[in-house]
């Protein structure tokens, strides 16, 4: 596997890299000329500039470097820790992005003078919020974590020299195309896979990369068995790419513009929809969470993982009965009977299932819990396998039928969402950061134990405000829908429903303010342990020890 | 260090009493721990229900068709019983509001009652957005709380104007408009000033000074009675507002009526005919007429 | 080997683990999308149905792009207080020519699966231009700017054939006239007014905006919104035969 010192060839990698971005340049100068539309311009210039940005690097890249990074240092693996770190800058930088959106999406709904122009109203900054925490910050927490841990439970150095840069950089890339195009009206508008053709494609080519770069990690292993987190991670690329291709198959107006129509119609894209979007929920921020959860709750509380035969069970009983319940966002419309009563039987048949994995995070605490008391940091990571608890408990419970007549369209799911979102996304992933940041770059420990604290009690209250404002509105909004009067008559008006929300937004966007006051404290706590924090060790990273 | 091979049974660990399954991680190592019973079970009695849920309700997909279930369920079917359900807490009033005349719902207590109870339902979602939540109107949007009527006060005249609309595009709607006097060319702007202060005149508001009051009723006399009547008190027929009693439906200022007179007006109320049944209908003319200023 | 020692060769394996993971995924997706496509009591036999004009379809490109959706469903589910609110329930045979759907998963706003001929076009223009000036407790944003811009009617035949390409009826005619039809929907007297009506069946001929001249957005999304909701006529619809 080593490569020899001396040997200094252009690798396959260089050189194909170097003629796709020539190619990808060629044709965005093309599409410059040719755009039919603003944004198409736009993106293609943005596009052609990278390219030749890529091209010079990597060919600096090559002139500069010595032979290929070796695989092992007096047989310790020389993990490959500048993409993780990339990730981990971004993870923290979309997070406050995405996080400030929210908070301005939930102004304008509480004071609708905020929607101040075209580019910047509710409608096309919505989808940028939602994006921006799943796909941007999510996305990124999800591959630093990934390569992180599939490196070190590997005992092997990530997979190729150049691919994970193009991983990491490209995603991003597809971040910056997909937001700006929102802003600039270029959307699908179908929920969580908004980006237009040509994003959808980069995408594609990004997350072959991504599995690629993964799988062939896990092959070099020195470990005999793959180690639980990366089923879970394994499990997360496979279907978000076989949900990507799903979902997304449009055909553009023109090879030189934004446009296109999606190859589904009505009830059955409705279907291909939300299949997609529960499982972007199930494989995105379920199965790649959980993955986080299962090597960061582990190392962080330095005990062994509560059950093994329950990580087995609950991990194939996870996948196999997620892909069914897309059908419970489609509860009483024109879905379909049939297609209804499978979504809400597999949706509660995933109950357990997805408890397995509270159980699994939950339990590996026993004989360590006095650890929440003095490190924060666990307790986050706790907290939100807490949250995933109450989330996966409510979501059965709003899959049934009955449930989901009153819920569906108010913002209980809102509020069911973010539970989900905000506690247990959020959480284990700033718990993971925490974690993160010392060991890649080699810090003894966090700069402060005591912002983490703070971050930890205000982001929950935040997350209370926000999430029991929304339970509140979400039923009160549902039952003002459907009430009658003694006589037999509708109670109230359409109006007089989202009048009645007001409070309810308030308390929501001030809930939402505290979420992100936490999320500055955390900004500037890396930030810091990064500047100024103690170096661990003066020789590479021998061995990697959790920072207590 | 890997004693993943050596040690396929694992170490005891000394906290929870259960052994290790041997491997390790980074550091991790997993316990061998058995399946918490309770959740076996609960989850044995998800899928329990899930199949007798199947059983009964519509599931499963077939070649040419798919299981209806023994219930014989169909959630479209289900909303017709709610509705005739519905009309049993009305006491089964409905049809006869849309059989009886307006007269005698207007007599009839127990049908006045459910008609101003549907009129009012039905008007915050349909007529508010338009005439508001008070019905009190806004500029272009009358007032339906006043006697003041564009098309007549009456239950039957009201009832036809929710019915057919004006200018709705509806065959029967309500036609005739304010012509634009100004873009056709037939007044100069200087003459819509005249008449414009003369029409304020007639309510007793203030004119511009100068203003030629003579002049003013020699326009409006040519141009202006053939629809707003010799003592602009306004034509029903048309359509054609009362111009002397201080009710505006666009408004008073000096502005506003110049516009008026230039460009011309032309309201559309929409028709209801097919959106909303006759009973509906019906009910929302005896609900208007009973805001207060019917005929 | 026990049962639990059987896990082994997914451990070890990262191929098998990936098939597995692959076989255990797919079953579910096959089972519910496949038969959407064959089963034939899918999407209910209804008439009236029909592909947009250039104009509407202008319009959903309008309401795809500011993302509505967010805001309004346009499903109106079978229960009873949303039947008395909104109208008849949604068909699947409604959205068949949707591409993409645009069912929402929201309601801030009301839903406008039956909102045409709900208003005047009077009412659209200034309620899009500002909510509130008409709705004071309103939460919608402003959408000003669609009356300054014109919808681009040059390719608007390019449109239409992609949708064909995917599915949507769209004859030789309709593509090749749809320009001229994108204009004179805004235009009733113009001699192609009569045309398209016959090529679109109960489209709306008017000018939404009240602005002369070529089609601005806000004509084509209003055209969009007047028609919704309005082309099955459920006095003939058989609804003991559409069950599901
Ligand atoms: C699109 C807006 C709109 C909606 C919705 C609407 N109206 Fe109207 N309505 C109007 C306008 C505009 C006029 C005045 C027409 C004119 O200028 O002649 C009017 C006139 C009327 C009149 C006649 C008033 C008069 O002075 O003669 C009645 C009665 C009425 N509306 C009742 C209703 C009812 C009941 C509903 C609901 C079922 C309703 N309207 C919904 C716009 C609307
Ligand atoms: C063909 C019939 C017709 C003629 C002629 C006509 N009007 Fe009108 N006028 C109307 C109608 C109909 C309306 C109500 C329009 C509506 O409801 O939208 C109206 C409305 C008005 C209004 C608005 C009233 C308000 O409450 O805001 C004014 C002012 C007015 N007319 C003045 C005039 C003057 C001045 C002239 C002559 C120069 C004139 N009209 C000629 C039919 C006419
Ligand atoms: C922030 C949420 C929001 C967005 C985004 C939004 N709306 Fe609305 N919309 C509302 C609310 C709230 C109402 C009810 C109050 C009112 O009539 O303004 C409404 C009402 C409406 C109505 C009247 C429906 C009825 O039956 O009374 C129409 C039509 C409409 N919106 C169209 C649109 C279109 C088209 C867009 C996109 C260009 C849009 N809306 C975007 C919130 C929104
Ligand atoms: C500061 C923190 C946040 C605030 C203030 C916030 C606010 C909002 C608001 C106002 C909406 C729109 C709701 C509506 O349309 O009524 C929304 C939607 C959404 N947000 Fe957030 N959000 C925050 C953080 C997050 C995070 C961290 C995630 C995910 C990891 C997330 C995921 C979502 C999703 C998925 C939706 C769409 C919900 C749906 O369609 O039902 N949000 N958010
Ligand atoms: C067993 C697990 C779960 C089930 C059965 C479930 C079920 C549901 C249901 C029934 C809805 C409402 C659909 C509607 O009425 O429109 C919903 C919405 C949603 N859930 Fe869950 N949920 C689960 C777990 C989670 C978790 C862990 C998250 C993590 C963040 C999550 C995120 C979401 C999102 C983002 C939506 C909004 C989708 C939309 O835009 O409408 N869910 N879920
Ligand atoms: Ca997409
Ligand atoms: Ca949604
Ligand atoms: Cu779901």
């Amino acid at each position: 596997m080593t490569q020899a010192l001396t040997s200094k060839r252009i690798t396959v990698g260089e050189g194909g890299l170097i003629a796709f971005f020539a190619v990808l340049a060629a044709y965005c100068v093309l599409g410059v000329i040719k755009a039919q539309d603003g944004a198409f311009a736009f993106h293609s210039a943005l596009m052609a500039a990278v390219s030749a940005w890529a091209i010079v690097a990597i060919i600096r890249r090559y002139s500069a470097r010595g032979a290929l990074p070796l695989q092992e240092i007096n047989g310790v693996p020389n993990y490959n820790l500048g993409p993780v770190k990339f990730t981990a800058f971004m993870a923290m930088f979309w997070g406050i992005a995405g996080f400030t959106v929210g908070v301005i999406i939930a102004s304008q709904l509480a004071f609708p003078a905020l929607n101040l122009g075209e580019w910047v109203n509710f409608g096309r900054l919505r989808p940028l919020h939602t994006s921006a925490v799943i796909f941007a910050f999510g996305g990124n927490v999800l591959i630093a974590t990934s390569f992180y841990v599939v490196q070190k439970t590997s005992r092997a150095r990530l997979a190729g020299e150049l691919a994970p840069w193009f991983v990491v950089i490209g995603y991003n890339l597809f971040i910056v195309i997909a937001g700006t195009g929102y802003l600039l009206g270029v959307t699908q508008s179908k929920e969580y896979a908004e980006p237009e053709w040509y994003a959808d494609l980069m995408l594609t080519v990004i997350w072959v990369v991504y599995l690629l770069t993964f799988v062939m990690t896990l092959m070099k292993r020195k470990e005999p068995h793959i180690y639980v987190a990366n089923w879970f991670y394994l499990a997360f690329i496979i279907t978000i790419a076989v949900l990507h291709l799903g979902n997304n198959p449009t055909v553009p107006v023109s090879f030189f513009g934004s446009k296109s129509y999606i190859a589904w119609g009505g009830v059955q894209d409705a279907m291909f929809q939300w299949w997609y979007g529960h499982n972007a929920v199930g494989f995105f921020l379920t199965a790649g969470f959980l993955a986080i959860m299962y090597y960061f709750i582990p190392k962080r509380a330095e005990r062994p993982v509560y059950s093994y035969r329950l990580s087995i069970i609950h991990f194939w009983a996870l996948i196999f009965l997620y892909i069914w319940a897309g059908p419970h966002h489609l509860h009483y419309t024109a879905l379909p009977d049939w297609t209804q009563t499978l979504g809400m039987t597999f949706s509660i048949m995933l109950w357990m299932p997805s408890w397995g994995g509270m159980i699994n995070g939950l339990m590996t605490l026993s004989g360590a819990w006095d650890k929440l008391r003095t490190d924060p940091v666990l307790r986050m990571l706790v907290v939100s396998v807490a949250f995933y608890g109450m989330s996966t408990f409510e979501g059965p419970m709003m899959a049934i039928k009955v449930v989901n007549s009153l819920s569906h369209y108010t913002d209980w799911t809102v509020g069911h969402v973010h539970s989900g979102a905000l506690g247990w996304v959020g959480f284990v992933s700033f718990g993971a950061l925490y974690c993160l940041v010392p060991w890649v770059w080699n810090r003894k420990q966090l700069y402060s134990l005591k912002l983490v604290n703070w971050h930890f009690w205000i982001a929950t209250l935040g997350i209370v405000l926000y999430i029991s404002s929304m339970w509140v509105s979400g039923i009160l909004q549902g039952l003002m829908w459907r009430a009658y009067t003694s006589l037999g008559f509708l109670e109230y008006s359409f109006i007089e429903t989202v009048e009645a929300m007001h409070p309810f937004y308030v308390i929501r966007a001030a809930g939402g303010g505290l979420f992100l006051i936490g999320a500055l404290i955390m900004a500037y706590n890396l930030w810091m342990t990064v500047r100024v924090g103690e170096s661990s060790e003066t020789q590479p990273r021998v061995a990697l020890q959790a920072a207590e | 260090m890997n004693m993943a091979d050596h040690a396929p049974h694992g170490e005891l660990d000394k906290v929870t009493g259960r052994t290790t399954t041997g491997h390790e991680w980074d550091g991790i190592q997993e316990l061998n721990t058995p399946l918490p019973r309770w959740w076996v079970w609960t989850f044995y009695a998800t899928i329990v229900w899930s199949i007798a849920y199947w059983i009964v309700y519509p599931a499963w997909p077939l070649v040419k068709d798919h299981t209806t279930g023994w219930f014989n369920y169909s959630s479209r079917a289900d909303v017709a019983v709610e509705l005739a359900k519905l009309d049993a807490i009305r006491g089964g009033k409905m049809a006869a509001l849309s059989t009886a005349s307006l007269e005698d719902i207007q007599k009839d207590p127990a049908l006045l009652a459910m008609a101003r109870a549907k009129g009012k339902a039905v008007f915050g979602d349909n007529c508010a957005p338009c005439h508001g939540t008070g019905a009190t109107g806004s500029k272009g949007f009358p007032n339906l709380n006043d006697d003041d009527w564009l098309w007549g006060g009456s239950l039957d005249q009201i009832m036809k104007t929710i019915r057919f609309g004006a200018r709705s595009g509806h065959a029967e709607a309500h036609e005739g408009q304010m012509l634009a006097f100004g873009k056709e060319g037939v007044l100069k702007p200087d003459e819509i000033v005249t008449v414009a202060n003369y029409v304020r005149s007639l309510s007793g508001l203030p004119t511009r000074p100068g203003f030629d009051k003579a002049a003013g009723e020699k326009l409006f006399t040519e141009n202006c009675v053939a629809c707003h009547g010799e003592d602009a008190k306004g034509n029903p027929e048309l359509g054609a507002p009362n111009l002397t009693d201080k009710i505006w439906l666009y408004g008073s200022d000096e502005a506003t009526i110049i516009e008026t007179v230039t460009n011309g007006r032309a309201g559309v109320m929409p028709s209801w005919e097919g959106r909303l049944d006759t009973g509906t209908i019906k009910a929302m003319a005896v609900y208007v007429h009973s805001l207060g200023g019917g005929k | 080997m026990s049962f639990w020692d059987r896990h082994k060769i997914f451990e070890k394996n990262s191929i098998i683990l990936i098939i597995g993971i692959v076989v255990v995924i797919s079953i579910g997706g096959l089972v519910e999308i496949g038969p959407l496509f064959y089963l034939k009591s899918t999407i209910e036999k209804v008439d009236g149905v029909r592909p947009y004009t250039p104009l509407e379809l202008a319009g959903r490109n309008v309401y795809i792009r500011e993302g509505c959706y967010l805001c309004h469903s346009q499903m109106i589910r079978p229960l009873r207080d949303e039947v008395e609110r909104y109208g008849h329930f949604s068909l699947a045979a409604e959205s068949m020519y949707d591409h993409p759907f645009q069912w929402g998963s929201k309601r801030t706003g009301p839903d406008l699966a039956r909102v045409g001929g709900k208003y005047s076009d009077d009412w659209h223009v200034t309620h899009l231009k500002n909510p509130r000036a008409i709705v004071p407790q309103s939460v919608m944003p402003n959408y000003a700017f669609l009356a300054k811009n014109e919808v681009n009617s040059s390719n608007i035949a390019e449109h239409l054939r992609t949708n064909r390409l995917i599915g949507v009826p769209y004859t030789d005619e309709q593509i090749a006239s749809a320009t001229e039809d994108m204009k004179a929907q805004v235009d009733p007297d113009s001699p192609g007014a009569a045309e398209l009506l016959k090529r679109y069946p109960k489209a709306v001929v008017r000018n939404f905006d009240g602005k002369g001249g070529d089609p601005t957005e806000l004509d084509a999304l209003i055209a969009y919104l007047q028609m919704l909701g309005t082309l099955v006529d459920f006095k003939l619809y058989d609804e003991k035969a559409n069950l599901r």
